[in-house]
């Protein structure tokens, strides 16, 4: 038998649960550590990144509105996937970051593991952060997180999978619905993801990953009246002053960038980002003798 | 109505044999055409020029059971004012509602020169008998409706008995008194492009000032295809008797980039002097919304977003 020609894959972006070429009809190349090609991925515009916003943000009422409990069922399964595909991000990831196979292992273990661990805090969130506040009046007064809406997600540029699983997880575990940038240089794990997420039940548009020129696709995020959240992990200093400069103007929250070791517990930070309190106040008169108000 | 058509209405055999004797309509070459117009890329001062144009165009409509006197009210301040963050939004052409509801509509506008339109005639089905529906065009034009937009009987159309759906067009022109008729054939329900193109020819010539695909209430309403149908007969129809006629295309044109299409479609088929809000409209509820955000965008360079217009 002659020698069989390699299929070459065409890496898409993921919007909406599809996956869409640029509106630009660019690419871009990109090379493992030590430059050789490995594949072309999208370079995204300004409009892919629009278009990511609306996906996210009609995906975001059905998937805020999902039991807590149903989207740690949903991103479990999405653990489930990753297992299965793990020899491929194991390639993956040794290729973009120019590590042996087995340290590769080493990442994509603890990037399925922390997803796992996400997937557990979806139903636990709100006891943490939540809950009855003494008050000085005879009121019954409850504090609950909610998410907060759109996010756009720098991902960090090193750390290709377990550093993009770590900002992505957080987010849509506690209900928001996020628009990704990929590591500009590593982009290839982030849009293999995205075949994870469209075969787990995620649905389309929590999930939205766009590969590109992380200045170019994350400037129109930042400005964009509709997102409620950005996440600047991946920006380096002078790009994170401008783009949170940008996103002072419909009063986004910002998180800033800072030193992060992915292999170490990640906290709950993360995930409290993410979320606004709620806070309801019922007048209850006063209850009983002991004249406690609740 | 022109006299030039004195003869073809005069029987129900002329009118048949004029209506069939116009030529056949040639769907991939319609559809082609229409599909090609949509593909230009309409930018910066244009797109501006486009979006201020649309606004200007649209009939504000909500025609719903559940309508109430405060969302009709609500409707017509947006209609006066659409954008209270940029007083320079233009108004829109009108706004749409049911005739119970006209006199309140007509309140809510007041001075401000919007229109009120109203759908009349046992609309959206056309179902009644014929002084039903004049019945409901008087009290709709009693309560001072300055538009009023028709259905055809489109059972009789699809019969082949044109002759009454020209006579019931007559008749409620005739009792729009000053108010401009718009005629609604719900192109959707008429299957063909050449009975779309047959009933084009049946509301000029029986008096129409506009001609409007559908109802809105329907699978299939306005589509590139027989808007573009629509225009060229009333370019045919300027050219043959100098009167010109309105178009009005409506339901399921909801951005912006569908706007743009059809107005490109209106300049390259029946010509900048349909670029008016006399002479062509929108139907539509939610398009508006996308033309403000698309405006604010060009205005502030940043994407707007839903929380910045209102909710209907």
């Amino acid at each position: 038998m002659s020698d069989r020609l390699t299929v070459f894959k065409t890496y898409k972006l993921y919007v909406g649960g599809k996956f869409p070429r640029s509106e630009s009809g660019r690419v871009y190349e990109v090379t493992d550590s030590k430059g050789k090609w490995l594949a072309n991925a999208p370079l995204s515009s300004r409009k892919d990144a629009r278009d990511a916003v609306v996906a996210a943000r009609k995906a975001f009422g059905g998937w805020s509105g999902a039991t807590a409990y149903n989207r740690g069922q949903v991103l479990y399964r999405v653990a489930e996937m990753l297992e299965g595909r793990k020899d491929q991000f194991v390639r993956e990831v040794a290729d973009a970051e120019g590590i042996s196979k087995s340290k590769a292992a080493v990442q994509v273990d603890a990037a399925i593991d922390r997803w796992v661990w996400y997937a557990g805090w979806t139903d636990k969130i709100a006891q943490v952060v939540g809950g009855a506040n003494p008050v000085a009046g005879p009121f019954f007064n409850l504090s609950t997180p909610e998410p907060t809406g759109v996010v756009a997600v720098v991902a960090p540029q090193e750390s290709s999978f377990l550093g993009l699983v770590s900002v992505i997880a957080p987010v849509i575990a506690t209900g928001s619905t996020a628009v990704v940038i990929a590591s500009e240089k590593s982009p290839l794990p982030a849009l293999s993801l995205g075949e994870v997420l469209a075969t787990s039940d995620v649905p389309g548009g929590v999930v939205n990953i766009l590969t590109g020129k992380t200045a170019e696709i994350a400037a129109p995020l930042a400005a964009h009246q509709d997102v409620n959240a950005i996440d600047l992990t991946g920006a380096e200093a002078e790009l994170a002053r401008d783009l949170e400069i940008a996103a002072a103007d419909n009063l986004k929250r910002v998180f800033r960038p800072q030193p992060v070791d992915w292999s170490a517990d990640p906290g709950t930070h993360r995930l409290t980002a993410c979320l606004e309190t709620k806070t309801v106040w019922h007048p209850t008169g006063s209850l009983g003798a002991s004249g406690s108000a609740y | 109505m022109p006299t030039a058509f004195a003869d073809v209405t005069a029987s129900d055999s002329t009118l048949r044999r004029f209506l069939h004797g116009l030529p056949g309509v040639d769907a991939v070459g319609l559809e082609a055409r229409a599909a090609s117009l949509g593909t230009r890329s309409i930018k910066t001062t244009a797109k501006a020029y486009a979006i201020d144009l649309a606004i200007s165009m649209i009939d504000l409509t909500t025609l719903e059971g559940a309508d109430t006197p405060g969302k009709v009210r609500a409707l017509g301040a947006k209609a006066v004012n659409p954008d209270p963050t940029d007083r320079k939004t233009p108004r829109t052409a009108a706004v749409c509602v049911y005739p119970d509801m006209v006199a309140t509509a007509k309140e809510a506008v007041g001075a401000s020169g919007v229109k009120v339109a109203s759908v009349a005639t046992a609309f959206p089905a056309g179902r009644a008998a014929i002084e039903v529906k004049l019945g409901d065009v008087r009290e709709a034009v009693a309560a001072g409706a300055d538009e009023i937009d028709m259905v055809i009987d489109r059972g009789a159309f699809l019969a082949g008995d044109y002759m009454t759906v020209f006579e019931q067009i007559r008749a409620v022109k005739e009792a729009c008194g000053t108010a401009r008729l718009k005629v609604i054939f719900e192109t959707g329900e008429l299957s063909t492009y050449d009975n779309i193109k047959r009933a084009s020819w049946i509301g000029m010539i029986a008096g129409a000032d506009f001609i409007k695909t559908s109802t809105g209430k329907v699978g299939v309403n306005a589509t590139p295809a027989n808007t573009l149908l629509m225009l060229e007969a009333v370019r045919d129809f300027r050219a043959q008797t100098g009167v010109q006629i309105g178009v009005k295309p409506a339901g399921g044109i909801r951005s912006t980039k569908d706007a743009v299409k059809f107005l490109v479609l209106v300049n390259e088929t029946a010509g900048p002097d349909w670029l008016d809000n006399h002479w062509f409209r929108f139907g539509a509820s939610s398009l508006l919304n996308d033309l403000l955000m698309q405006r604010q965008k060009l205005a502030t360079g940043r994407y707007s977003g839903p929380d910045y217009v209102t909710v209907d």
